[in-house]
């Protein structure tokens, strides 16, 4: 690791060298509180606004330095909408994201230049994300150019070090991208994000597109990464395979909407939310006899569009559970206890004594917007009744 | 047992190319026969789409070299007139490609797309063949199908389009339906709805499904027998019990400890198969996975023939090793498990 020239951003621990216990995890680290990201769909040759993606609505939770944040959830949940929003490359619509204590939702460019240096992103698709027109040590070298670290000959060294560091030869220093496979080029998008030597490092669906076997090395390679340079992850994927396989804890996402956390086993033996359910039980198991034996869920229908969410709970559709209080009101995110939240008005998997203990979650009342955020939708400030078993 | 529907007999695909000739598919045979879903697992350029595209004669390329045998129905597609495939093709077997969104017309209606399936095939006239669209449509679990047939393709999601493309390949009623990938695009739920359908329709029109996947996940489910390809040639052939608890190959073994299994406690390490697949032009001497072999030993040098090597018949392998060995060896691959 090289020294970094510049002190930490004020208000931030920033000790450099702390080993923290990824595992246990340790402060927060990033902070999501209220984060909305509305996309505006204009019509018209006045260009009007005529109505809004609602992306992500609403979504509060953090992630500890050291722990991997598994972000689950399918095609138009919010899941890569919330990523890119969170290394701020999008400004959230409404509420507000921390990064070591330090509010970065409405910085400038200048401002947010240093804070680049401790958050980056691993892109999803390993053929779009890498420029083919230049070659890899410029891509993996090119953040140490645009920070000025150090000089031509030791950027170079840095590459070199980098493409080793991820399983790639130092010798294909001046290759283009498409000399590479899937999995290579993924492993450079990886380099890449390793140059600054972040903290937090956003992955994007980073194994979609690979094999199975390729996958299993990416994802080994993922965890030495992490022990070795003391990395946070925000691991966002659809496979829930594969995010158990990397996460100590894992958001789930419904049409822009966080409505389960949970530590990583729990969420696998307890989902709470029938839609974590269903969800579970549709990833294919490579056991004939067992994937027989077992009750597989099936939705109907495909999922809503985040331009029109249906009424209160936008699951209310295709639950099996759905009654009429799901379609009228919004359930609150509930917190039922040893760090598993989840918004539902008939929770699965919750015995009567955790359910008359459960409170409403702190974490989910909405604070009063931070200074610079739009105001708040209304009717959401009140707290809700603890949800009643059917 | 009835004759099979479809047998392939050692084919052969090879392209000509400024680097050499990439040998894609390397001797492959395997039969599929009425009613059963036959699994074709493989990874990236193993040559399993490029065996049933040869199949249905559907690549055109100068520099191709076909070789081999497709027995369909007594013929060999192979030896058919361009004019007489058209005719089994679509009509007496179909096939649906991985991604939906290129593989429909984005110009035209989705409806016209099925019509156009169904009266190149069947005595329909335009009218007739949008009555049947619509029916498809139905059957596939499109809502409003009688709205949504002109609908185009970009206004359907990507589950119902997969869905489209499934009622067209069902319109007139194959004998095989070959499906590329259905699923790989797919989210998880909607894939558990695609696979279901498939599952489903193969009952209700009676068809024989070949269904290539890299995903062990969806052939466990509904295929009664698999083929495990790797780099252009069938190293393993079982029904489909057999193939999950008694694999022969180690790189079978590979890909079942790669997969992050959620029935089970959680791993410390994925099992991964170290290195790449090989150069589809130079490949290594004997075995072609004895680069990345964990097991390998002097004798796979020597290229083993897919021959029977265990009790059970009907289940063949490419691996040298003895069964005593290959049972005692991979436990510690597919981590955690015990033979069956």
């Amino acid at each position: 690791m090289f020294a970094r020239p510049s002190a930490p951003p004020a208000g931030c621990s920033g000790i450099e060298g702390v080993r923290v216990n990824h595992r246990n995890g340790g402060d927060p680290l990033v902070e999501v509180r209220s984060v909305k990201k509305y996309f505006p769909i204009r019509k018209g040759l006045l260009q009007r606004e005529v109505a809004r993606v609602h992306a992500v609505d609403d979504v509060t939770f953090s992630v500890r330095e050291g722990e991997t944040l598994g972000l689950v959830g399918e095609s138009g949940c919010g899941k890569s909408t919330l990523g890119r929003t969170i290394v701020r490359l999008l400004e959230p619509t409404a509420g507000s994201v921390l990064f070591q204590g330090r509010d970065i939702s409405k910085l400038g460019r200048r401002e947010l230049r240093p804070l680049r240096r401790e958050m980056q992103i691993v892109f999803q698709d390993p053929y779009a994300s890498l420029n083919p027109r230049k070659r890899v040590g410029s891509i993996i070298g090119n953040p140490l150019k645009i920070h000025g670290i150090g000089d031509s000959k030791s950027r170079h060294k840095q590459v070199q070090e980098l493409l080793e560091t991820v399983g790639l030869s130092p010798e294909h220093y001046n290759r283009f991208p498409h000399e590479f496979s899937g999995g290579q080029r993924q492993r450079i998008g990886v380099a890449r994000a390793l140059a600054l030597h972040p903290k937090l490092i956003v992955a994007d669906e980073p194994v979609s597109a690979l094999d199975v076997s390729i996958q299993s090395q990416m994802l080994n390679l993922l965890d030495d990464l992490q022990n070795e340079f003391q990395l946070t992850y925000i691991f966002i994927a659809h496979d829930l395979g594969v995010v158990r396989h990397v996460s100590d804890r894992i958001a789930v996402m419904y049409l822009g909407k966080l409505v389960e956390l949970s530590p990583a086993e729990e969420l696998y033996q307890r989902p709470i939310m029938p839609y974590t359910e269903a969800l579970l039980s549709a990833v294919p198991i490579p056991d004939p006899d067992l994937s027989a034996k077992r009750e597989r869920i099936v939705l109907e229908g495909d999922v809503p569009s985040p331009i029109n969410p249906p009424s209160g709970c936008r699951f209310h559709p295709r639950c099996r559970y759905m009654t009429d209080i799901c379609k009228e009101v919004e359930p609150p995110l509930v917190d039922y206890g040893k760090g598993h939240l989840a918004a539902c008005h008939h929770p699965l998997n919750v015995d009567k004594a955790t359910l008359e203990r459960a409170t409403v979650s702190q974490r989910y009342t909405p604070e009063t917007a931070d200074e610079g955020a739009k105001p708040q939708e209304p009717g959401k400030e009140e707290a809700r009744p603890i949800p009643r078993r059917r | 047992m009835a004759e099979p529907l479809l047998e392939v007999k050692d084919l052969k695909v090879s392209f000509r190319t400024e680097d050499g000739v990439v040998r894609a598919v390397d001797g492959v045979s395997f039969t599929v026969d009425q009613g059963e879903v036959l699994g074709i697992v493989g990874e990236s350029g193993s040559g399993k789409s490029v065996t049933m595209m040869s199949v249905l004669r559907l690549i055109n390329d100068p520099n191709m070299r076909v070789e081999g045998e497709v027995i369909y129905k007594g013929r060999d597609l192979m030896k058919l007139h361009k004019d007489e495939m058209q005719e089994v093709r679509g009509d007496e077997i179909a096939m649906i490609f991985q991604d939906p969104m290129t593989s429909l017309n984005p110009v035209y209606r989705v409806g016209d797309q099925i019509v156009e399936a169904i009266v190149t095939h069947q005595a329909f006239d335009k009218p007739a063949g949008k009555k049947r669209a619509v029916e498809l449509l139905r059957q596939v679990g499109i809502p409003h199908a009688e709205a949504r047939v002109d609908d185009f393709p970009h206004q359907f999601s990507g589950g119902m389009r997969q869905r489209a493309m499934i009622a067209m390949a069902l319109a007139n009623n194959p004998d095989i339906l070959i499906a590329d990938e259905p699923t790989t695009a797919l989210d998880v739920t909607i894939q558990a709805q695609i696979i279901e359908l498939i599952d489903k329709l193969k009952d209700d029109f009676n068809s024989a499904v070949v269904l290539i996947t890299h995903d062990l996940g969806v052939v466990a489910e509904i295929a009664n027998e698999i083929i495990v390809m790797y780099a252009g040639r069938v190293v393993e052939r079982a029904p489909k019990r057999q193939l999950f608890y008694d694999p022969q190959m180690p790189y079978t073994w590979g890909l079942l400890g790669s997969i992050p299994r959620l029935d089970r406690p959680k791993q410390e390490r994925l099992h991964s198969i170290k290195g790449m697949p090989p150069s589809l032009i130079n490949l290594p001497e004997g075995c072609k996975f004895r680069p990345r072999c964990p097991h390998a030993f002097d004798k796979c040098m020597e290229e083993p023939e897919l021959v029977n090597r265990v009790e059970e018949h009907g289940h063949l392998d490419r691996c040298w090793l003895s069964v005593a060995d290959k049972r005692r060896l991979r436990g510690e691959t597919i981590t955690g498990e015990e033979a069956a």
